[in-house]
């Protein structure tokens, strides 16, 4: 007896998914310990992608950080902008101009919406609809070509700067927009009917790493998954920043958590978002886009061209950067996956004494063995896509 | 007998140009440019000669070329000898089953019988079905060989899921076999003359659960399991280059192009236009004499058959390319508890039919 069933024993499989695996994108490498399909045991490996931003950012001056935000959260680089320099205006204490905020507000839901859209894309794609995938890149081509008619770049963007933004809207912005939603409309409707009602792909989301909201907020979990979950927290509504506040839009909460509510108030979020655009481009006012203060906005360059005093201010600001006061400041904007928090330190000189990110996405990746043990591989491959792990952001 | 082995080598060389020459080939390129048009995309149209692209159909050709060109890979540490044999394995199989499907009626053509058949086996069906089942062999030495967890994985799979299609698809096919009563497909397809008499008419739960039994089958998505790329990377063939990768592409195109045959002979009308019957197109033709007669109507019905077969073709590209794939409990859950127990509720009902009728 003792014989037979050391013949029937079997081992597990100890498997390397990553970090060049076509699930671990974002370079993130998972060991699975497999009896059989079945997930025993998965440690999550992350930091292939770090790359120093926190220290980096000591040793530029303040403005100098905005290019590396963007290189955060590489699918919205706009909110990881806003996000940052709102945290600075803090710290000096100043707000900027009305028509800035709006415009702040545009091109942060503009890069929510390529957000969503990469990442409902990408998660279609991963269980085999290839279609619905090409489907939300055409639209996401289109935002991006709205991205880069506002600030020239379409995935590096680089617009916000402390104090304003780079540039006031284009001309015929509003009417772009209007083109590119109305065919965002009817891709999401054409996604929407391959995917939502399809019984293949309901199977394989629904039930699929379900959630309760208190052991959610536990793990630290921010974001559509969160509020996949029922837990109705956005950081634009319950710390409204810049006009978001007076703009009507709705959260989208789901009950179960698993992965098919992430999707669907991913999905839902797209429509709101794009909401939220309509209206502020309709309510935005007139003024200037950059604040009067020389400290810490540069002035236009016909000034800095032609005025002394404009031409110090500028010459004092990039070379020994804006000077924030003594102080310490934590400031978060809702970014793609949840709460995109900044914690910065100023020691009163040009240069960040410290600049601290608290990427959504690392609680959400940590929370991957808890939401993985006991399932099949293939359950990897969803739920991994769903929390939108963005190895930039997580790794930094 | 002479004239009986040119009729053998002149149907086996038409189906080899047809199968191999022509099919294999270039649906690689349907497959890109019919993706291509349902996801908005302009599809293959680069490679050219002397300027001429002829809508990216000389992408057959320079795909050709350059997986001749590619390293010849085996990993260290594999089988060597069975990593090699694998690929033949499932792309034989593959080639031969379509040997008993027939693509025509039978004729009078100069005093000899033609009958448009490579094989005319009494088992018919079976032998498809045993053929098929070899192909099982060949993934799982493909993933077992490699010395590649991904590609065990995927082997396994795809042994669990051929071997419970397999099952499945046997008893899907029991209710045609009842109605025509036998296993010859030519005698099949010669029942069904009539537009009434097709097997779709007379089996329509027999011809959806046999049409997803044969997809999931050929391991095409939506039940690309064993190949899953996101989950297994390549599953069981991961570890393949060059030639011997191309065997297991080229098998899976057979495949649907003999899924597309089956289909066709078993529920629609095989070689037969609909309302109009065999000797309604002999005579048809009869300005062309006895003998012309014959071999227009015999090419009109090649024709129908193989227009018949795109059809089908079309049809399973379509569903790759807008269905996601299962996960792999649930595949083998709707084969075991839904198309298992649906054909044979199909057996039943079609019992009890041709007992009381």
């Amino acid at each position: 007896m003792p014989e037979t069933i050391r013949d029937l024993s079997t081992e597990q499989m100890v498997i390397n998914m990553g970090p060049s695996h076509p699930v671990t994108h974002g370079t993130v490498k998972f060991l699975a310990t497999l009896d059989g399909e079945n997930i025993v045991d998965l440690k999550v490996d992350i930091g292939y992608l770090h790359r120093g931003f926190e220290k980096m950012c000591e040793s530029g001056t303040w403005q100098q950080v905005i290019p590396y935000t963007d290189r955060l959260n590489y699918v919205s680089p706009l909110i990881n902008n806003v996000g940052y320099a709102l945290a600075v205006e803090k710290l000096i204490g100043i707000e900027v101009t009305e028509r800035c905020k709006y415009i702040r507000v545009i091109a942060s839901e503009l890069a929510r919406i390529a957000d969503h859209l990469t990442n409902v894309a990408a998660g279609a794609m991963e269980v085999g609809a290839m279609t619905a995938f090409l489907y939300f890149v055409e639209a996401r081509e289109l935002v991006w070509d709205l991205i880069e008619a506002l600030c020239g770049a379409r995935v590096t963007a680089n617009y916000v700067r402390i104090g304003g933004v780079k540039n006031d809207l284009p001309d015929d912005f509003a009417k772009r927009t209007h083109e590119v939603f109305k065919r965002c409309h009817e891709l999401w409707a054409d996604v929407d009917k391959l995917l939502t009602h399809n019984r293949i792909f309901i199977d394989r989301l629904r039930d699929v790493a379900p959630m309760t909201g208190e052991e959610a907020i536990a793990l630290g979990f921010t974001g559509p998954c969160l509020r996949a979950t029922g837990v109705p927290y956005d950081v634009r509504k319950a710390h409204p920043y810049l006009v978001y506040d007076r703009l009507d839009f709705e959260v989208p909460i789901g009950e179960t958590g698993d992965n098919f509510d992430k999707y669907l108030v991913r999905m839902e979020e797209l429509k709101q978002s794009m909401r939220i655009v309509e209206q502020a481009l309709n309510r935005i006012p007139s003024g200037p886009v950059n604040l009067d203060m020389p400290k810490y906005r540069w002035q236009s360059k016909d000034d800095i061209y032609n005025r002394a005093d404009s031409l110090i201010f500028h010459f004092k600001t990039v070379i020994d950067g804006i000077k924030p006061p003594v102080g310490e400041v934590y400031l978060a904007v809702e970014g793609g996956n949840g709460e995109l928090g900044f914690y910065l330190v100023s020691d009163g000189s040009g240069k960040p004494y410290k600049c601290r990110v608290r990427p959504p996405c690392f609680p959400l990746t940590a929370a991957m063995p808890r939401m993985m043990k006991g399932r099949l591989i293939a359950d990897i491959v969803p739920t991994f896509d769903m929390i939108n792990m963005i190895g930039g952001e997580c790794d930094r | 007998m002479f004239a009986d082995m040119i009729e053998s080598v002149a149907k086996i060389l038409f189906i080899f140009t047809v199968n191999l020459g022509f099919f294999a080939p270039i649906l690689g390129w349907v497959e890109r440019k019919q993706s291509a048009l349902m996801q908005d995309r302009i599809g293959a149209n680069r490679a050219d000669v002397g300027g001429f692209t002829i809508i990216g159909l000389f992408h057959p050709i320079s795909d050709a070329i350059k997986v001749i060109m590619k390293e010849d890979f085996i990993p260290a540490g594999a089988e060597k000898l069975l990593h090699t044999l694998a690929p033949a394995i499932s792309l034989i199989p593959a080639i031969i089953t379509f040997a008993v499907v027939p693509f025509g009626g039978q004729y009078e053509l100069f005093g000899h019988h033609v009958n448009l058949v490579i094989a005319d086996l009494d088992v018919g069906i079976l032998y498809v079905f045993a053929f098929s089942g070899l192909a099982t062999y060949g993934v799982v030495l493909a993933g077992w060989a490699s010395r590649n967890n991904w590609s065990l994985i995927g082997g396994l799979r795809a042994s669990a899921q051929m071997l419970s299609y397999e099952v499945a698809m046997g008893l899907t096919v029991i209710g045609v076999m009842m109605v025509y009563g036998t296993l010859k497909l030519t005698e099949i397809g010669a029942m069904q003359e009539s537009l009434f008499h097709w097997g779709v008419f007379l089996q329509p739960l027999g011809f959806i659960l046999f049409f997803t039994c044969a997809v999931a089958e050929n391991k095409r998505a939506p039940f690309d399991m064993p190949e899953a790329e996101s989950e297994l990377v390549a599953g069981y063939f991961t570890e393949y280059s060059s030639f011997k990768f191309v065997m297991f592409w080229m098998g899976e195109f057979l495949e649907i192009v003999t899924i597309a045959g089956l289909v066709t002979t078993l529920f629609f009308g095989a070689w037969h236009i609909p309302f109009v019957s065999d000797s309604a197109l002999v005579s048809f033709f009869h300005f062309a004499g006895p003998n012309g007669a014959a071999v227009l109507a015999m090419l009109v019905n090649i024709t129908t058959f193989f227009v018949k077969v795109c059809f089908f073709i079309w049809l399973q590209m379509t569903i790759r390319w807008t269905l996601p794939r299962f996960r792999y409990d649930q595949v083998m859950k709707l084969c075991w508890k839904m198309i298992l127990p649906l054909s044979l509720v199909n057996i039943l009902i079609t019992g009890l039919v041709l007992l009381n009728g």
